[in-house]
């Protein structure tokens, strides 16, 4: 189903250019910040980075300045690997200073390798060991039910981590109890440590999958933020069961050789040299225009 | 007789008629009780409402209540969403289940990032009887002892069990409480001390310290009286704060007695015995007997049967006592 055009767009065009262009700088940041870490994962993060961007800058109700606030939407992460792009975005919403970026994966620093709400508030939720986020956001949703809050949940997700039994559990308890303030995105990239989704277990017809379990299931391009933001209006504006949004992305979206590659899922550029390599793609759109790096 | 009279127990302690109850019962009065204090208090259950007891709450607080169905792993993630946005969850099915399956999730959801989850493990041990191995969770002191953050406790009887549901409650904090299936004597009172880190000294003596937790604390005390008439006055200690430890009351009765005899409905290794073992090896070094079972699984029985094949039974208590005096006197 394809999203439903409005005659009133939900973004003007400037501001939708504006989301593109900080989409990409949100790149730039995360490939500079992963080749200081020295480990890490490169692929999931830059294929998420327009959702993110659109999240933090378009759709969630937030406040940087009160990451506790009580009314504030609530984005979980499940796939807690892919942190570094919602760091980055974080940091370039305001929740900390950019210069903490550099910090990533190092003794003592707030930037642990996998999500710690603890150290670093507005991250809300552990995540790490996949599935978890999926029962973690049914929780804090029922709690948001139960409460009348008008706030709602986001839930990422990796498409890898559909093979949890565990997101089969919560996705029978979200529809059981109509959480319609619940929305889980799936980071469909297709792929995993091991290689493709479909060659190490396959997940299609994914659509009809979520569907039978009785889900609201709209499919959309990752990279098209404006069909991204159409698709989270229209999850929140369904009231009587909850929403998945298959997002299809491309793993390493923006460098040529790390796009849908398996082997850039868990590695990071290995020097300055293929760093500067990758950044000179994201600046002169793959090569399109000039850049100081040239 | 030395029975500590502070601790007010029950006059019927070694009467033949001492009234039974399973403590999985004192669990759902303490529940109901806990959410008529607590408005933010949900109970969560994974298809074993009657037999664990959260039918209680649930016949009270229909609302309040969340059927999670035979999925333990969102049990556990799904109660710590409901943490973070300020309820306060108690999560209920069998300790083989929960936290024998989920584990993980109680780790990373519940533990790591210290939410207000309150974790029910029914039918702990061998005691539960005829459903055999698969159902008898022994290995649950073990698993969550060594989750930081956790606080673990094992009750006595039904009384005792009610109080710590209320404590767990109270406590600010990820807390696991295990209990039994079958009946077992209820022969503390309302007046009995109860507090979470505390031990309590049930009978007075100095020849040896029986330190036991959850329903073989009565065999302890059976246990005393019978050594008693063999001249050995042993002192009896409830500990049913596995995690954290009531260290000073425990390193006082390895110094006053010198050797130590530990009792529980689970596996030696890694449980309560091993706790006070490895209090003792680093404070104050007395020999010590562990009774649990002897790294094997339970099997199909009476809980009577099972108790006695496993050694953990009141004769077999004085052959440990007898044991572990015996080394103390060869140093």
């Amino acid at each position: 189903m394809p999203p439903i055009r409005r005659e009133v767009p939900s973004l003007t065009e400037a501001q939708l250019l504006k989301l593109e262009e900080r989409a990409n700088f949100i790149r730039e940041d995360i490939l500079t910040m992963l080749t200081e870490a020295g480990s890490g994962h490169s692929a999931g993060p830059l294929g998420l980075a327009d959702i993110f961007t659109a999240l933090y800058f378009h759709i969630l109700h937030h406040d940087p300045k009160r990451p506790n606030w009580d009314l504030r939407d609530r984005l979980f992460l499940s796939n807690g690997h892919v942190v570094p792009v919602r760091y980055v975005t974080m940091a370039h919403a305001g929740y900390f200073p950019k210069a903490e970026l550099a910090t990533l994966r190092q003794f003592g620093s707030r930037l642990q390798g996998h999500p710690e709400p603890r150290l670093m508030p507005g991250l809300e939720n552990t995540s790490g060991p996949l599935g978890d986020g999926s029962s973690q956001a049914c929780g804090t949703a029922y709690a948001g039910k139960m409460d009348g809050a008008a706030w709602h949940v986001f839930c990422v997700m990796s498409d890898g981590e559909l093979e949890c039994g565990i997101t089969w559990e919560a996705a029978l308890f979200a529809a059981r109890n109509q959480l319609h303030n619940l929305t889980w995105i799936i980071d469909r990239n297709n792929i995993q440590i091991d290689g493709y989704t479909e060659d190490i277990m396959p997940l299609e017809p994914l659509h009809d999958k979520f569907a039978a379990f009785g889900w609201n299931v709209i499919e959309v391009d990752g990279h098209n933020i404006r069909d991204f933001v159409d698709a989270c209006d229209r999850a929140k504006a369904t009231w009587e069961a909850p929403t998945v949004i298959i997002a299809h992305t491309i793993p390493g979206k923006g460098v040529s050789f790390m796009e849908a590659n398996p082997a850039w899922h868990g590695k990071t550029p290995k020097d300055k040299t293929e760093l500067n390599a990758a950044l000179r793609e994201l600046r002169t759109l793959g090569g399109k225009i000039a850049s100081e790096l040239d | 007789m030395s029975i500590n009279a502070l601790m007010r127990l029950s006059r019927k302690l070694y009467a033949s008629d001492i009234p039974q109850k399973p403590t999985r019962h004192g669990f759902g009065e303490g529940l109901v009780l806990a959410g008529q204090a607590d408005p933010q208090i949900v109970a969560l259950c994974a298809d074993l409402t009657e037999s664990t007891r959260v039918l209680d709450f649930k016949t009270v607080f229909p609302e309040r209540f969340i059927q999670i169905g035979v999925s333990e792993q969102s049990l556990a993630a799904i109660a710590a969403g409901l943490a973070l946005a300020g309820k306060v969850p108690f999560i209920a099915s069998y300790a083989c289940f929960s936290p024998g399956r989920n584990w993980e999730q109680i780790r990373t959801t519940i533990a790591l990032p210290n939410v207000n989850v309150k974790i029910m493990g029914a039918h702990a041990g061998v005691s539960v009887g005829p459903d055999g191995a698969t159902h008898q969770m022994t290995e649950d002191l073990a698993l969550m002892r060594v989750l930081p953050n956790m606080t673990v406790l094992a009750p006595c009887d039904a009384i005792e069990t009610r109080k710590a549901i209320l404590a767990a409650a109270k406590h600010d904090g990820p807390v696991y409480v295990r209990f039994a299936r079958s009946e077992s004597p209820v022969f503390t009172t309302d007046a009995t001390p109860f507090k979470i880190g505390a031990a309590q000294v049930f009978r007075k003596g100095v020849d040896v310290a029986i330190i036991a937790c959850g329903i073989l604390v009565h065999e302890a005390l059976l246990a005393a009286k019978a050594l008693e008439k063999l001249g050995i006055d042993a002192r009896v200690i409830n500990c049913p704060s596995i995690k954290p430890l009531d260290e000073a009351t425990i390193l006082k009765a390895a110094k006053d007695c010198g050797a130590v005899v530990t009792v529980e409905e689970a596996q030696a290794a890694g449980g309560l015995g091993s706790a006070i073992c490895e209090l003792l090896s680093s404070e104050f070094p007395v020999p010590v007997e562990r009774l649990g079972l002897q790294d094997t699984f339970g099997q199909s029985g009476t809980p009577r049967e099972l108790l006695e094949h496993y050694h953990l039974t009141t004769p077999w208590i004085v052959k440990a006592v007898q044991k572990v005096i015996k080394r103390k006197h060869s140093k």
